[in-house]
């Protein structure tokens, strides 16, 4: 009965579905990368006929350059700002809506609201909020009783402020993601803390973080991944001519990705150099993927 | 008690989710002059900003491009995701985990640092400052895949396809009569997603198109920002024109969207 067409066709056809992605996969998005890493070897400007081959020298005058240790000083740091509070803000919320509720949609309609929004635009609105003279946020401090923050001077001040736009933009995202993993852990476990006298903080603590740790470890790790390559909100903070591009004037909150810019696109295309960057941001998001991985696993164990 | 408490909270957290996004609309219809004023009551000048916007930058264009851009790229994404989604889920062949594996961590790579060899390959292909050379990038994503293939496994029924298979149907033909009527609700939800992302797609746009009349809406934004002094009037009314219409959409298909993110999450 089953002649050789069918066998073709049960023995190809899969391949067949699944290489649009492979092919498309490979050319676009991992070639690329790899050859990120040759790139990198050479002298390699678009302007220049000629691309000699220099080795490690790229490499070495990016060690030696004080302005990207100070690219991954503000990248880190604003990485920190931003995940660590988020990922608070996250759980409590999605502690908080895993229950009976009542307009459940509305409540998980307004924490996806602002991922819906563009990076760019949360760019410009929160430029706009922090703004020094007509700011909201400055007008509220100012209606308190504090002084008026030039929130972009100032290193700290101007990390703060973008790491409020990463926490506001992606806060009720992740919020979802872990709301969807709490609707696995089974009801009774709360109830019978509950019976127990145990409060909501030590139900979030002692039974739903644990319950729930592989969605922490991959949320971790794609904001970490995604923060160590912030670029919009730095650019535009300080708008997008000049300034945007050192982030700020004196590079207050340069990110990686922005010094990556500078030197591959604005300063005569050293994409050789700009290769180099790239590479070590690789090198980066893997040491900090790891690092994350572990520290919450050990959370686990202790 | 309490739970007033929590509905006093949830009610402080919409306040923020929203704020920023209604005060921006509230500058849009200002004049640039009048900023120094904080007031949440929306001004009369909402038509004259929106002509300095498409005055400044060629809007209408930039919504066309990021529009074109936006369909191709869903368009593509969704079909490949949902035939290997298929394939992952529900046939058998050789390496199939190892693969479905590897997919999985493609979705960790940061394909954003290939920017350098991909503006090199871009060039090459004299595709630089075109829009094939935002589309064909995006075309597939890992997660795509990997989305389609957990909606696949639970929501398909394998008895559906074996049946099929009895009455002689070739693969082709169980895709598109079985698999894909199956598939549609999850394929609008990564329709969706997929759209949003390629809508609000910036750096890499940033970097390959050149001339104004080729730019996206988030270039085109980014345009209006510029300078130490920004007229916010005009850099917040474009970007409601930007945001608007997806807020629109969000209101019509949020809780699609919502079910959807919650159905592609790593479950504990």
């Amino acid at each position: 009965m089953r002649t050789w067409p069918y066998k073709v066709d049960t023995r190809v056809s899969p391949y067949l579905y699944i290489s649009p992605f492979f092919l498309l996969f490979a050319i676009f998005g991992l070639f690329p990368l790899v050859y990120t890493a040759y790139v990198s070897l050479f002298d390699w400007s678009l302007l220049a006929d000629e691309h000699p081959f220099i080795g490690l020298d790229n490499y070495v005058a990016l060690f030696k350059d004080s302005y990207f240790w100070n690219a991954l000083f503000n990248t880190v740091s604003i990485l920190i700002l931003s995940t660590v509070p988020q990922l608070i803000i996250s759980l409590v919320l999605a502690h908080l809506i895993n229950r009976q509720l009542r307009a459940k949609t509305l409540w998980r309609l307004g924490m996806l609201l602002p991922n819906v929004t563009s990076v760019v635009a949360v760019a410009v609105i929160f430029s706009q909020l922090f703004g020094r003279d007509f700011g909201v946020i400055n007008w509220a401090l100012e209606g308190l009783g504090f002084g008026r923050i030039n929130w972009q001077a100032g290193v700290a001040s101007s990390h703060i402020a973008i790491s409020v736009m990463i926490i506001w933009q992606w806060s009720g995202y992740n919020a979802l993601i872990f709301l969807a993993a709490m609707q696995a852990v089974p009801r009774e476990l709360y109830e019978s803390a509950r019976l127990d006298g145990a409060t909501e903080a030590q139900q979030l603590r002692q039974i739903t973080i644990p319950a729930i740790r592989p969605t922490i470890i991959f949320v971790v790790i794609v904001s970490t991944i995604y923060g160590l390559q912030i670029f919009a909100q730095p650019q535009l903070f300080a708008g997008s001519g000049p300034l945007g591009i050192t982030g700020g004037t004196d590079r207050q909150f340069q990110t990686l990705t922005l010094y990556l810019y500078e030197h591959g696109f604005n300063r005569g295309f050293e994409f050789g150099y700009a290769s180099a960057v790239a590479w070590v941001m690789f090198g980066i998001i893997v040491i900090f993927a790891v690092l994350n991985y572990r520290l919450i696993r050990r959370i686990r164990q202790s | 008690m309490k739970r007033k408490l929590l509905y006093l909270t949830l009610i402080a957290v919409l306040f923020f989710s929203a704020f920023p996004l209604w005060f921006s609309f509230v500058v849009s219809t200002k004049d640039s002059s009048a900023l120094a004023d904080v007031s949440l009551i929306p001004g009369k000048n909402l038509v004259d900003n929106v002509k300095r916007v498409f005055d400044t930058v060629p809007f209408d264009l930039a919504l066309l491009n990021s529009l074109i851009v936006a369909l191709s790229v869903t368009t593509s994404v969704v079909l490949f995701s949902t035939l290997a989604g298929f394939a992952f889920a529900k046939l058998q062949f050789r390496a199939r985990t190892a693969l479905l594996v590897t997919v999985i961590g493609t979705m960790m790579v940061p394909t954003q640092l290939g920017i350098i060899p991909l503006f090199i390959l871009m060039t090459k292909l004299e595709w630089h400052d075109t829009l094939p050379a935002v589309i064909a990038p995006a075309l597939v994503n890992a997660f795509g895949v990997f989305f389609m293939t957990q909606y696949l496994t639970e929501a398909l029924p394998s008895e559906l396809l074996e049946a099929g298979r009895m009455d002689g149907a070739t693969t082709h033909r169980l895709f598109w009569h079985v698999v894909l009527p199956v598939a549609r609700p999850a394929m609008a939800v990564l329709g969706m997603l997929t759209f949003l992302g390629s809508w609000n797609d910036y750096l890499w746009p940033l970097v390959v198109l050149a001339s104004p009349e080729n730019q996206t809406v988030q270039v085109a934004l980014s345009q209006l920002r510029a300078g130490y002094v920004t007229d916010y009037a005009l850099a917040l009314t474009g970007t409601m024109l930007a945001t608007i219409p997806l807020i629109l959409v969000f209101g019509a298909l949020g809780k699609q969207l919502v079910g959807g993110i919650m159905q592609g999450a790593i479950k504990g």
